[in-house]
């Protein structure tokens, strides 16, 4: 029990980065994921060809590798994050952290994607039917009527989406980022007659961050439930 | 809702607008690609003789499909079936009429749900002994039994409530028993509504043996990086291996679609996210949230 209860400043600061991965990933896979939906169902071919493609692609994928890309292949394209040097109290993000966003942003994103297509076949055929008759166009249709919808019937897909996404920030443990999976390891590395007692506290861990998120997603659920 | 109901059939002058807007995203994609496509010429990727003709030479593609592909099959179809067993075990102990069978299935499931695979793969990894050939295969097999079963035993107690109601009580009324309810009417049923949602946690359990490099497994990363590390060829090995796990999945999802469409129809499994609510979707590849 010693190498956590010794060092919760190595353990908090671990999980406060798979946190940051998380929040950060969120929000822009979520935007991504929405753009990526509504070119998929939008009327211009090519867009719902490409967004097709895409997100055919890099769902089977596996994220490693679509982390390695990030790490290894972009730079040699001048896709660096170089560029990312924030450093706020003992966090520090840079290029790895950047790499990890991306990564896990545009992975994400697909399911997003699916999952938000999933609400929108759930709308009533007549709300968009109503939409267009009264003059709106694509845009407004998909903004002002079948969104709003489709988003409160995707809040649960959306939910094991997103703690799903929690889960996958370990995969930046192989990457350069110090978050809870790779502090696990190190300290499994180091203390290794105690890694049963390691590996509870950082399955805790992670259980409390995704009740946490479960919890949230539920009460939306409840609270946008479309009667 | 089909796309069309979206959007008016097109006018002459939306009609321009839309092909502008094609000819945009075409000109941006083209770009896109070009600046990739230059960015990686310059760095001398495209060199066949120095980066990609390892991968006609007999030996290397016979050691990519042998020792990788094979090797990533082997773990990811080990997985699964002990997956498959450990799902039936605890979903159907999950719907258990006694709770000191029902509560511990319950937080066992919960439990290998809500953590990440990489995290059980590491623990596998160091408790079967770090030093041995074997542990880390074992590890990857393991953790994602361990997960996937516990997703599957999820899985399956949402297949066998979308059973019709009448199916369970008719077998009840001619007299059966509870074991035999289970086994001989709902069970065979379930499984028909399930089979799509297992394929596509085949995709998920494949995906998921790339984790092994975090714990040095064999398979197609493994064989990947001895080649990268000879050959200085990281970028095409790294497409190479994509390539592969792509084919693959997209044989499985096709599967899945068409199990989907032969067996279930449009009805769409409830699975719940960890720690409750329901999820709709997650029925076939199609579905949602399930296969992240």
């Amino acid at each position: 029990m010693e190498a956590v209860t010794e060092n919760w400043d190595l353990f908090f600061r671990s999980f406060g980065y798979t946190v940051a991965l998380f929040l950060i990933a969120a929000v822009l896979s979520m935007i991504f994921g929405t753009l990526l939906c509504a070119l998929r169902v939008g009327p211009v071919a090519i867009m719902r060809a490409a967004a097709t493609t895409y997100v055919t692609l890099v769902r089977n994928t596996p994220l490693v590798i679509v982390f390695a890309f990030f790490s290894f292949a972009s730079p040699m394209f001048g896709l660096t994050f170089g560029f990312l040097d924030v450093h706020i109290g003992q966090f520090d993000f840079t290029e790895a952290f950047g790499a990890a966003v991306v990564s896990l942003t545009l992975y994400t994103s697909t399911f997003v994607c699916e999952a938000l297509r999933s609400g929108i076949n759930s709308v009533p055929l007549g709300q968009a039917e109503a939409a267009r008759a009264v003059g709106l166009t694509f845009g407004g249709t998909m903004t002002q009527v079948v969104l709003p919808q489709a988003v409160r019937a995707s809040v649960p897909p959306l939910a094991s989406v997103q703690i799903a996404m929690l889960k996958n920030t370990s995969v930046a443990a192989a990457f350069g980022i110090l978050e809870a999976v790779a502090q696990m390891r190190r300290f499994t590395n180091n203390f290794s007659s105690q890694r049963t007692e390691i590996f509870v506290c950082f399955a805790l861990g992670y259980i409390v961050l995704v009740l946490l998120l479960s919890f949230a997603a539920n009460r939306l659920e409840r609270r946008w439930r479309v009667a | 809702m089909s796309n069309s109901v979206l959007f008016d059939a097109p006018g002459p002058r939306t009609m321009v607008r839309h092909r502008l807007y094609a000819l945009a995203t075409a000109v941006a994609l083209l770009g896109l690609a070009w600046y990739v496509f230059d960015g990686f010429n310059d760095a001398g990727q495209f060199d066949f003789e120095k980066k990609w003709e390892v991968f006609t030479t007999p030996d290397y593609i016979r050691a990519l499909l042998v020792d990788g592909l094979f090797k990533t099959l082997q773990m990811a179809f080990g997985a699964i079936l002990g997956a498959v067993a450990f799902g039936v075990v605890f979903g159907i102990a999950k719907m258990s009429d006694h709770w000191w069978i029902r509560w511990p299935a319950t937080v066992i499931v919960e439990f290998f749900r809500a953590v990440p695979v990489l995290l059980l793969m590491v623990f596998a990894w160091f408790t079967l002994g770090i030093k041995e050939d074997s542990s880390s295969f074992w590890a990857v097999v393991i953790a994602l039994t361990l997960y996937n079963g516990a997703v599957l035993a999820e899985v399956l107690r949402a297949g066998i409530n979308a059973v019709p109601k009448g199916q369970g009580e008719a077998a009840y009324a001619v007299g059966m028993r509870k074991t035999q309810v289970m086994s001989n009417i709902l069970l065979p049923q379930g499984v028909k509504i399930m089979l799509p949602s297992l394929v596509s946690q085949c995709i998920v359990a494949l995906k998921d043996t790339a984790l092994g490099t975090l714990v040095l497994a064999p398979g197609l990363t493994k064989v990947g990086t001895q080649i990268y590390l000879e050959f200085n060829n990281r970028v095409p090995t790294m497409f190479v291996v994509a390539t592969l796990y792509i084919s693959v999945n997209m044989l499985l999802m096709l599967l899945a679609n068409w199990l989907q469409k032969r067996y279930v129809g449009e009805k769409k499994l409830k699975v719940a996210h960890v720690g409750g609510g329901f999820a709709t979707g997650a029925g076939g590849a199609g579905g949602a949230g399930g296969n992240v």
